[in-house]
């Protein structure tokens, strides 16, 4: 079948999207790009560009996102390859796969609140380390500060970046490394001249949904914190909700463009790579 | 929020499909480095687990004991928004089963060109963060027309259930997709037209039956994210499950809190870990199965 019979059976999918994504997002776009009065305008943008707070709210959401995805990409493929190396269908495997999938997908409020548990004011291990004499609230740790939210977000970075990389290690065939020690190579040599390369796409790509994942968080911060975290999404949180200044609602929507605007480019990103990547693993 | 891709990665993981020859590295002693991050996992994930639950055992009056837990039976305010986003899981995942596998299906067998943009279409959600998603919306309440008003924001279940079928849309066309592919489409659709059965019949007896795996894993999945999402529920003022976490740890009652915490996600873990031997179990004798 072809021409307008084929795409008959796509359209209820079709005019889902378009009213239940669409909508939403037309709102959004629609609501950065005019006045109250809907005229057309960027002041918008400009105007959240030259705000201190927005602007410090960008760098914090960006250097959240980059240092909790660096550090969740190195111990996620560390961890992934080290589980890839046992018996596929083993216990350990299958375990660190469930586990990996409820942490990287219950990211929010659970969580939280069991870092809270942990390592709150009251936390259980704060109380613990008192004893031994390290007192870390006296340091200026507190689990509300971007620390704090950093570290939560670590923890379920890690277990995105094992979901991500597994299929790509798990891709490295037997066969190049057995050809490569028989030809002489050392280990680290095999290590740099076929598994890194062959594992870089990989890896980029993976990193880069990392950093697009905690950038559009909010659940952690909401739960640990409540919108006064400087980060990007509470400012939309509060911009909409709090009573703050008359106009604010354009400034939020503003910041949802421009939020949207950087996982667009990540995604891209994730997709170029995404094609070199398949070369060799697929 | 989420990680859409990562569900579709780890569904692949469960269906199968991965390729037969490994990585391996040589002998089968444990390594340092392997041993060196076990340990290091071990601290850190479950470390802050063990705390939380020892902390959830802790009672208001100061003994241990399971009263926390108790609360999500005996406590009114924590059992009807459990009761809302169970009921909001359900349907969610029957309207995004309803929706993707007759989609899936269509595309695969009359429009392969359409795969490219399926992709994309449904890659789309991630694009905009929950937090922006509910900012669309609050702001599209304000000016709505009383009738979406009445009819679609007044009530949690209209109100949720449309926007988290989209958010679980990246993941579940995957699984969907993977399910579909793995299966002998066009002689079984041939077959079961031939045999006079009507689409929807064909659909739900032969198709669906087939790719059961798959589909399971998308609803489970779809299930366990109405079960998670806080951000868009807090932002539209609706009062469920994780919502009613947040509200009771600002109230001071932190241990309920951390053991509603507890009981999510073992609950999930172990829905997870069973599907995980289930979808195992029938990859053996899927071929069988098929024609």
């Amino acid at each position: 079948m072809s021409g307008l019979g084929g795409w008959a059976g796509i359209l209820p999918f079709a005019a889902y999207v378009v009213v239940f994504l669409g909508i939403p997002l037309y709102v959004v776009v629609h609501g950065s790009l005019t006045t109250e009065s809907n005229q057309l305008t960027f002041d918008n943008f400009r105007q959240t560009w030259s705000s201190p707070a927005y602007r410090i709210a960008f760098k914090n959401s960006l250097i959240l996102s980059v240092w909790t995805s660096i550090v969740g990409a190195l111990f996620g493929t560390w961890l992934a390859a080290a589980v890839v190396a046992a018996k596929r269908g083993s216990l350990l495997h299958r375990f660190v796969q469930s586990s990996s999938g409820v942490l990287a997908y219950f990211a929010g409020v659970p969580l939280a609140f069991a870092f809270i548990a942990a390592l709150g004011l009251q936390g259980v291990v704060t109380v613990l380390l008192k004893h031994f004499g390290i007192d870390l609230y006296a340091h200026g740790f507190t689990i509300s500060s971007m620390t704090g939210v950093g570290l939560c977000y670590v923890y379920f970075q890690i277990p995105l970046m094992v979901i991500l990389i597994t299929p790509a290690l798990e891709g490295l065939r037997s066969e190049w490394q057995e050809a490569a020690l028989s030809l002489g190579a050392s280990k680290l040599r095999y290590l740099r001249h076929v598994a890194v390369p062959v594992l870089l796409p990989s890896f980029v790509g993976a990193t880069l949904i990392l950093f697009g994942n905690a950038f559009s968080a909010y659940a952690t911060a909401l739960a640990l914190v409540g919108s006064t975290l400087s980060i990007v999404p509470a400012q939309i949180d509060n911009a909409l909700n709090g009573n703050v200044l008359v106009g604010a609602d354009r400034a939020g929507l503003t910041l949802g463009t421009e939020m949207i605007i950087v996982v667009l480019i990540v995604m891209v990103g994730y997709l170029l790579v995404q094609r070199r990547a398949r070369r060799w693993l697929r | 929020m989420t990680a859409p891709l990562a569900e579709a990665e780890l569904m692949r993981e469960m269906i199968g499909g991965s390729p037969p020859s490994r990585f391996r590295w040589q002998g089968g002693r444990p390594r340092v480095w392997r041993v060196l991050i076990f340990v290091l996992a071990a601290i850190f994930f479950i470390g802050p687990l063990a705390a939380a639950f020892k902390y959830s055992l802790q009672q208001s009056d100061g003994s241990y004991g399971f009263g926390n837990y108790g609360q999500i039976i005996n406590n009114r305010a924590v059992r009807s928004p459990l009761v809302t986003s169970l009921e909001i899981a359900v349907i969610t995942a029957a309207v995004v089963i309803t929706l993707m596998l007759p989609t899936v299906v269509w595309v695969r067998l009359k429009k392969p060109k359409a795969t490219v943009a399926m992709e994309l279409i449904t890659l789309l959600p991630i694009v905009i963060p929950p937090v922006v998603m509910a900012a669309g919306l609050e702001e599209f309440e304000l000016n709505a027309p009383s009738w979406v008003i009445k009819y679609v924001f007044n009530h949690p279940l209209t109100g949720l259930i449309p926007f988290y079928v989209v958010l679980a849309m990246p993941f579940t066309y995957r699984a969907i997709d993977t399910g579909v592919r793995a299966i002998d489409l066009h002689t079984l659709v041939d077959a079961s037209r031939n045999l006079g059965a009507s689409w929807p019949s064909t659909l739900v007896r032969v198709v669906l039956p087939n790719v059961q795996t798959a589909a399971l894993g998308a609803m489970f999945l779809t299930i366990a994210l109405c079960l998670g999402e806080v951000v868009i529920a807090t932002l539209l003022l609706y009062n469920t499950f994780p919502v009613e976490m947040v509200v009771l740890y600002h109230q001071s009652q932190v241990g309920v809190s951390v053991a509603l915490s507890m009981f999510t996600l073992i609950f999930t873990f172990l829905v997870l870990f069973g599907l995980s031997f289930v979808a195992q179990r029938r990859r053996g004798g899927g071929a069988a199965r098929v024609v």
